[in-house]
């Protein structure tokens, strides 16, 4: 498969399929992380997770539109404030939702799939009423355009490196949260034994309005980062919900440097394949693999053992 | 001792008076209300739906009996209706009617695709025995490596449901990605006849969904059978309490592959049926959102009935024919309401209703046939126990 | 010196980590036919983790263990039950969804492959034994009940009855009377008495009480090794029990 190719050549596609890779890294890692406080720590099944995500996308569209309309000096600048209104307009949604329905089935996780698959639905043709069902595109402000070149043979396209960033500051930002902060340690509590977390004083109730609200709302950052690299449509976020369950699962539910790892094993694998094999047969092996990896080691890659 | 009649009381029985009356009342509906209520185009629409029904009964065995979710049901499906399109698909391409081709002989999509041979995986589907066999074989066969893979090694539950979600997923991008060999996103299309006899016309398809309906019955009373066997409560068992039923002496691994594939055959009639009867078969029929519409219907119909799965296979889809019809836009939101509304307020479904509003006065009015039909089960199986009794003296 | 094959179990050089945490230590114990065995020990000291990790619910780090002569450590759970072992769990562990007659039904020894299962039919030697249970536990009344409807007490009778029908030559206990009223603990010292000729049974248990009516030997375990083995007489004079059971 190497034939025809020099060396240079080479090193250099694999150069440039590693940073292809990285980015489709950071749509895991943002989307995964989300899912991973939902599903690693509360062990809800959110399958309308990726219209989280589809939220955050249209809600910077719609900044995007106004700062062009109203506010054309400050464009450069209005993706800081897009992701923000991302991150509350799908935190306030995935609160209402754990409130109005989550909260009733956590003794049935089969049944919470099924209801937010329902809900998945009910978003997916209110964007498609709200925002028609073709895909829609932000205009990217002119400095993330373009590209660095760092060889001849190798260049790295700004928005890339610029969502890689957004990544790297999300992902720390949880890690800080989930071990650092009074909310972490109530969440892990609440994970590791609600009926004691209650009894010292936690809300466990309000904790896990939060817990949901937070992983939606990271969702909602990490859909207006996708729009600096892709288009957005009604169905969109159902394409990514099931590599991001593997994502998760493969790691090791509830482990977040676990799902990091994940993430890039399984963005890297794809995007390296994908220049060999065609795009669905890349996908094919790589999905195929981490199957097969799970069925011998369904616990995930990062799990401890525990005393039952 | 026991008296001997008690010992009658004690056996289990195959059908209660109100079981009896509940397939009685379903053929009514399938043989005689439906046929003579609809034109042949609305007929057709039901068989297709009744062919759901086949999924439905399925995921009743593994879901609502079992509880094991899954979420790749229309993998089965599809490989039973991939199968059925294959015989098919070679019977309509036979070098006659493909002369244009530049491979005369091979089905049309292969021809497109620059295929100049069968390739040797179809050749067996020229044989009609052999295809009927693979219909219900080839998705065993997966089911069956899927199970042993899982659940000796305990996944289950949430996992399990992600783990089929994501097979669902492969096989479509499988069937797409390789349309030299599968037709790709369009399916196998453009079927004709089954061993000469031409399957499109109307009275053909009228013959087809008495076909389904009977073939449907055939796989409702296996599952009865199953249901109420030592196995179905053993299943039941292992849904509610599975390291007590290890501790009992059972591999649960093993009860578990074994429902599973049943689920997967039903599946896969279903699917032949479906490809007979609509004409093709295409990975939208595969995929994660068909998998997951199969399992909507069963919850419909109450997850744990498999009389209440054939009902909500076919309403959820008439309703879902009519409303898309006239609403096509309300008709996801209203689907998405009655998945959140079916498990959050009526997680029996349909069969849940019947249980808390009806059964009560249905049981009432079949108590003296129910009383007659266990004395005479007491007495037959009494006559047998003490003949058995006096060969065998107690200790 | 007696070979380990003389005892019904022995269990030599058991150890199990979580995470680098020893729950069970290097444990070796023995018990004999026909001997009621209690084990004790202050929350954490490992009680249930030995039995888990005798009956195949936990797979051990090392160690071996023995039951006539077969390595329990090498089999599945239900294999385990097969050559004679059986388990009731501290929350009484039954089929909320059938009734008293079919959990008893499932628990009796026979047709444990799924086309076994298939082909099974009641015959009148299985719905006498069953009969026969339901009396000693006291649920011959509620044969055709929903095991959802029972009352805790009655929970553990049922769970206990699936054991007996099971017939096994080892019994394991996890605290049979925890959360049971005055009257019933004393019905089930009464219905323990009974069920444990003829086999032996490994108890794990709080209650100092029931211990004392119905041990042979105790072995107190304190974080996941023995502390003492002995008669309880023996045992309660023990020093170091009396510390870790009072010390701190």
């Amino acid at each position: 498969m190497f034939d025809g190719y020099t060396t240079s050549e080479l090193s250099a596609i694999f150069a440039m399929q590693g940073f292809a890779g990285l980015s489709l890294f950071s749509v895991y890692v943002l989307m995964a992380l989300g899912l991973a406080i939902i599903f690693g720590q509360m062990g809800v099944i959110n399958m309308a997770h990726g219209e989280f995500m589809i939220l955050g996308a249209y809600v910077t569209y719609l900044v995007s539109i106004f700062f062009a309309e109203y506010m054309p000096i400050l464009f450069g600048a209005y993706f800081f404030l897009a992701m923000i209104l991302a991150f509350v307009a799908s935190g306030l949604l995935g609160m209402a939702v754990e409130w109005a329905m989550i909260r009733h089935l956590y003794k049935r996780p089969l049944d919470t799939l099924l209801a937010t698959w329902g809900l998945s639905l009910i978003l997916q043709q209110i964007y498609r009423s709200t925002f028609g069902a073709r895909e829609v595109g932000v205009s990217i402000p002119d400095w993330m355009m373009g590209s660095i070149a760092l060889t001849d043979l190798v260049e790295i396209p700004i928005n890339g490196l610029f969502v890689m960033a957004v990544t790297l500051i999300i992902a720390t930002g949880v890690g800080v949260m989930m071990y650092r902060s009074l909310w972490g340690r109530q969440v892990r509590a609440v994970v590791q034994n609600r009926t004691m977390a209650g009894a010292v004083g936690i809300d466990t109730g309000r904790t896990d309005r939060l817990t949901f609200g937070i992983g939606c709302g990271i969702a909602g950052v990490a859909g207006s980062a996708f729009t600096m690299i892709g288009s957005t449509g009604p169905t969109a976020g159902q394409l990514y919900i099931v590599d991001t369950f593997l994502v998760v699962v493969f790691g090791g539910a509830a482990s977040l440097l676990g799902t990091i790892a994940s993430a890039f094993t399984i963005s890297q694998t794809q995007s390296i394949l994908e220049f060999f094999l065609s795009g669905s047969m890349a996908k094919v092996l790589t999905l195929l693999t981490v199957v097969g990896i799970l069925m011998l080691r369904p616990q995930g890659l990062f799990s401890l053992k525990l005393r039952k | 001792m026991s008296d001997v009649s008690t010992l009658g009381l004690r056996q289990s029985r195959l059908f209660t008076a109100s079981e009896i009356l509940g397939y009685l009342v379903l053929a009514v509906v399938i043989f005689i209300v439906i046929p003579s209520a609809l034109d042949a185009f609305r007929l057709n629409l039901f068989g297709k739906y009744l062919t759901y029904a086949f999924v439905a009964i399925g995921l009743v065995l593994c879901w609502g009996v079992g509880g094991i979710l899954s979420l790749g049901q229309g993998v089965f499906f599809g490989l039973g209706g991939y199968c059925m399109a294959m015989f098919l698909k070679l019977e309509a391409s036979t070098p006659e009617n493909t002369a244009i081709q530049s491979t005369p002989g091979i089905p049309d999509f292969m021809d497109w695709n620059q295929l100049t041979e069968l390739p040797w995986w179809w050749v067996p589907f020229n044989s009609f025995a052999v295809t009927v066999f693979a219909i219900v074989a080839v998705p065993m066969v997966l089911a069956f490596v899927i199970g042993l893979a899982m659940f000796t090694r305990r996944v289950s539950g949430v996992y399990f449901a992600i783990i089929t979600q994501a097979i669902a997923a492969i096989a479509t991008i499988l069937i797409i990605g390789q349309q030299g060999f599968t037709g790709g996103v369009n399916g196998i299309t453009d079927l004709r006849t089954l061993m000469g006899w031409d399957i499109r016309p109307d009275n053909a398809k009228t013959i087809l969904y008495f076909v389904s309906g009977i073939l449907l019955f055939a796989v409702l009373f296996v599952a009865h059978v199953i249901r109420k066997s030592k196995a179905g409560r053993l299943m039941i068992a292992i849904r509610d309490r599975e390291d007590r039923v290890r501790f009992s002496g059972y591999n649960v691994a093993n009860f578990k592959i074994f429902v599973f594939c049943v689920g997967a055959a039903f599946a896969a009639i279903g699917g032949a049926m479906f490809t007979l009867q609509v004409g093709f078969i295409s990975p939208t029929l595969v995929g994660i959102v068909p998998s997951i519409y199969m399992v909507i219907f069963c919850a419909v119909g109450g997850r744990s009935s498999l009389i209440g799965a054939v009902y909500g296979a076919l309403l959820v889809n008439w309703a879902q024919t009519t409303f898309s019809e006239s609403f096509p836009e309300l008709w996801l939101l209203a689907m998405g309401a009655l998945f959140i509304a079916v498990v959050m307020a009526f997680p029996m479904g349909l069969a849940g209703l019947y249980d808390d509003y009806l059964k009560r006065h249905v049981d009432r009015v079949l108590a003296p046939v129910d009383r007659m039909m266990i004395h005479r089960a007491a007495r037959r199986e009494s006559e047998k126990l003490s003949a058995t009794r006096a060969t065998q003296p107690a200790e | 010196m007696a070979s380990t094959t003389d005892y019904l179990l022995s269990v030599e050089g058991l150890t199990v980590s979580f995470d680098g945490f020893r729950a069970v230590d290097n444990l070796s114990f023995y018990v004999d036919n026909d001997e009621i065995r209690v084990i004790i020990g202050p929350n954490g000291a490992g009680k249930t983790t030995v039995l888990d990790l005798i009956c195949g619910r936990t797979r051990a780090t090392g160690g071996a263990v023995q039951f006539k002569g077969h390595d329990l450590l090498k089999m599945r759970e239900d294999q385990i039950v097969h050559k004679g072992v059986g388990r009731k769990f501290q929350n009484p562990s039954i089929y909320d969804d059938l009734t008293v007659f079919e959990n008893l039904e499932l628990s009796a020894p026979g047709s444990y492959s799924v086309f076994g299962a298939l082909a099974f039919k009641r015959t009148g030697a299985i719905i006498d034994r069953i009969e026969e249970i339901a009396e000693m536990i006291f649920l011959s009344d509620l044969l055709d009940q929903k095991a959802a409807l029972l009352s805790h007490g009655q929970k553990q009778w049922l769970e206990i009855g699936m054991l007996l029908i099971q017939d096994p030559e080892l019994l394991m206990l996890d605290e049979p009377v925890a959360g049971m009223s005055v009257a019933e603990r004393k019905k089930t010292a009464e219905l323990l008495n009974t069920i444990t000729k003829g086999r032996s049974v490994l108890v794990v248990e709080h209650d100092m009480k029931f211990v004392e009516d119905i041990a042979h030997k105790v072995t107190v375990l304190h974080q996941g090794k023995i502390l003492a083995e002995g008669s309880m007489d023996a045992v309660q004079a023990n020093p170091k029990v009396i510390e870790v059971y009072l010390g701190h």
